[in-house]
């Protein structure tokens, strides 16, 4: 079963090559508001016996890229490094002190005697007490370098922050070309965090929202309008196969994988209003969890899986309310400000993001639920779709420059902002996804 | 030959591919939305047609007709349909029951404030309140259909008050006359 999806994704690869075609622009990340006193640390070249069999952006790029992406590394340039040690034992501590560096990350990949798979070896020092602070191996193959890359970049920051990394997730994002014209075109897109390799996984000239992803970080759930109205579709993103799960009468709308990835969450209108669904997926059983006249919408799990958040404006206005999985016990969760939708929760620690605002500008804010108060992460007017990274770091979302959309991601603190923007296009509905494997 | 090679590869990897999907049921191949484009079928003889003769088809064409009327505008996050264009919605409803083969979409929209799901639902809504009026009218509910495209088809793209409210809107399409 592994050696098949390995290969598959491999197939998948080059497929995708063959039958697209065309190369996507890919996001440009730019840090907004730094972090003061980023760790310094090295990231060493990692070391390639077999020059030919290094990866087109080398391992230690990733990494370092990685690191400066999250607001709390300082990356030492490579050119300012005096040697490259590729194990501990060949790290000159007193060279590294002597550049102020406080961290040495290195390593080196081994290969089979086949030359394509293999594994690699990786380590990380302090330089002030000289201490190995981990030296571990991962199996890496030919093609693999990437993922391995962010990894290993997950297991530095865990080190030395204490919170899991989060760089070997992907993203999905909406894409929008030629809006409003006969050639309006939505693109549903897939790229790593870092914003290498976009994938359209689909395209059409009729709307495309709310993707949301499942435990498996390779299942994507979303809206699609192909054939004129509302449909929900799961969609293998790997192999292209996909699923209508759910086209009833009126909207089907709002998906939302159970944290263990067998039941859906959706809204759908066909009793008359909106109401939150639950789609068993092997047995295709519905239940429906809410019946109100109003509005009940954007349904998200609770980390246990035991509620469901939601949005009604059941008391006029739009609010953040909390259901229990068997449906009993609607109660509403937010008081604070006229308007609060759309809420993320954070699979870390279980804080809440949410669309937040009045009739004049709407913001990301987050929600602690021991204190209940909300706190407003984001300076835009028109900010909105929350997604948490799935160590609950940062949170993606979509804002607006101008006519055009971009995406935004602010640390949970909001101490530090980044710009994500693609060279053409319009782009919105962010959905970070759950670590790979 | 290259190209012999790049169709017999690619022969090769839809059956590879094929391989590896998993057992679900395939989506019906993606096909242009039913509405057809609402245009005028041909040039209208203002001067024989009564404009609140609302069973003429030719007056869906009409300028001086209420029944060219088919665009509905409301308020900032409501539903609820303004008493002025009660007329526009009688006018449409008296067509209807006149023309038991006619057949209309409500679509339904919302601006851009907010998020998009909750304005699928908010357009939904504001069709669901045409509907309800033609209803009370008497057209039979086999002849209306309600789609909600909430904040993901607006008419004009700038993040101002004038552009926002002719967003609010819902949208009588006749796909039969």
């Amino acid at each position: 079963m592994y050696l098949k999806e390995k290969l598959c994704l491999l197939l998948f690869t080059t497929a995708s090559l063959l039958f697209v075609g065309t190369a996507q622009a890919q996001l440009q990340i730019e840090i907004v508001d730094g972090v003061e006193g980023a760790l310094p640390i090295a990231v060493v070249p990692f070391v390639f016996d077999d020059p030919a069999s290094q990866p087109e952006t080398p391992m230690h790029e990733v990494i370092a890229a990685d690191l400066r992406r999250s607001g709390l590394f300082d990356p030492l340039a490579v050119e300012d490094m005096i040697d490259r040690p590729g194990s501990p034992s060949e790290v000159k501590f007193g060279t590294w002190r002597l550049l102020k560096v406080d961290y040495v990350a290195m390593g080196r990949w081994i290969p089979d005697a086949d030359g394509v798979s293999g594994e690699v070896q990786y380590h990380l020092v302090a330089v002030h007490s000289g201490r190995t602070l981990f030296s571990r191996a991962i199996p890496t193959g030919i093609g693999e370098f990437r993922l391995r890359s962010h990894q290993v970049a997950d297991a530095i920051y865990q080190e030395l922050t204490g919170t899991p990394g989060a760089f070997a997730s992907r993203i999905a994002y909406v894409k929008v070309s030629q809006p409003s014209t006969e050639q309006e075109q939505f693109e549903l897109i897939v790229a790593d965090s870092d914003g290498y390799g976009p994938q359209t996984i689909v395209r059409h000239s009729q709307p495309i929202l709310s993707p949301s992803w499942a435990p498996d970080a390779r299942r994507l759930a979303y809206v699609s309008f192909a054939t004129g109205r509302s449909n929900v579709i799961i969609q293998d993103i790997f192999t292209g196969q996909r699923e209508i799960v759910s086209s009833s009468p009126g909207i089907n709308g709002a998906p939302a994988f159970s944290p263990d990835g067998r039941m859906l969450a959706m809204s759908l209108s066909r009793t008359g209003s909106s109401e939150i669904w639950v789609r068993d997926l092997s047995s295709g059983r519905m239940e429906q969890l809410t019946s109100h006249w109003s509005i009940n919408t954007e349904p998200a799990w609770s980390r246990d899986g035991r509620h469901i958040y939601f949005t009604s404006d059941r008391a006029g206005r739009p609010q953040i309310y909390r259901v229990q999985r068997d449906g009993r016990n609607v109660e509403r969760v937010t008081f604070e400000g006229q308007y609060n939708s759309d809420v993320s929760v954070d699979p870390y620690q279980g804080l809440l993001a949410m669309v937040h605002g009045g009739e004049a500008d709407y913001r990301i804010a987050i929600m602690d639920r021991e204190s209940d108060r909300l706190r407003v992460l984001s300076p835009g007017r028109m900010d909105e779709s929350p997604s948490f990274a799935p160590n609950g770091t940062m949170v993606l979302y979509a804002t607006r420059e101008g006519e055009r959309g971009i995406l935004s991601a602010v640390s949970a603190d909001g101490r530090f902002r980044q710009r994500l923007v693609l060279t053409d296009g319009d782009v919105r509905e962010p959905a970070w996804s759950p670590l790979m494997r | 030959m290259k190209f012999a090679v790049k169709v017999l590869s690619v022969v090769l990897l839809s059956l590879l591919l094929a391989a590896c999907a998993p057992e679900t049921r395939d989506v019906p191949p993606e096909s242009a939305p039913e509405a057809q484009p609402d245009r005028p079928s041909e040039p209208v003889d203002i001067d024989r047609v009564d404009p609140q003769d609302y069973a003429d088809s030719r007056n869906l064409d009409n300028p001086d007709s209420l029944l060219s009327q088919r665009e509905l505008y409301f308020e900032f996050d409501r539903s609820d349909v303004k008493p002025e264009y009660l007329p526009i919605i009688r006018a449409h409803a008296n067509y209807l029951k006149a023309n038991p083969s006619a057949r209309v979409l409500l679509e339904g929209h919302a601006d851009e404030r907010g998020s998009r799901e909750y304005n699928l639902g908010l357009g939904e809504r504001r069709g669901n309140s045409v509907l309800d009026l033609m209803r009370a009218e008497g057209v039979s509910s086999s002849q209306v259909e309600v789609v909600s495209y909430g904040e993901e088809r607006p008419v004009c793209r700038q993040s101002s008050e004038t552009c926002w409210e002719r967003n609010r809107r819902v949208e009588i399409v006749y796909t039969a006359r």
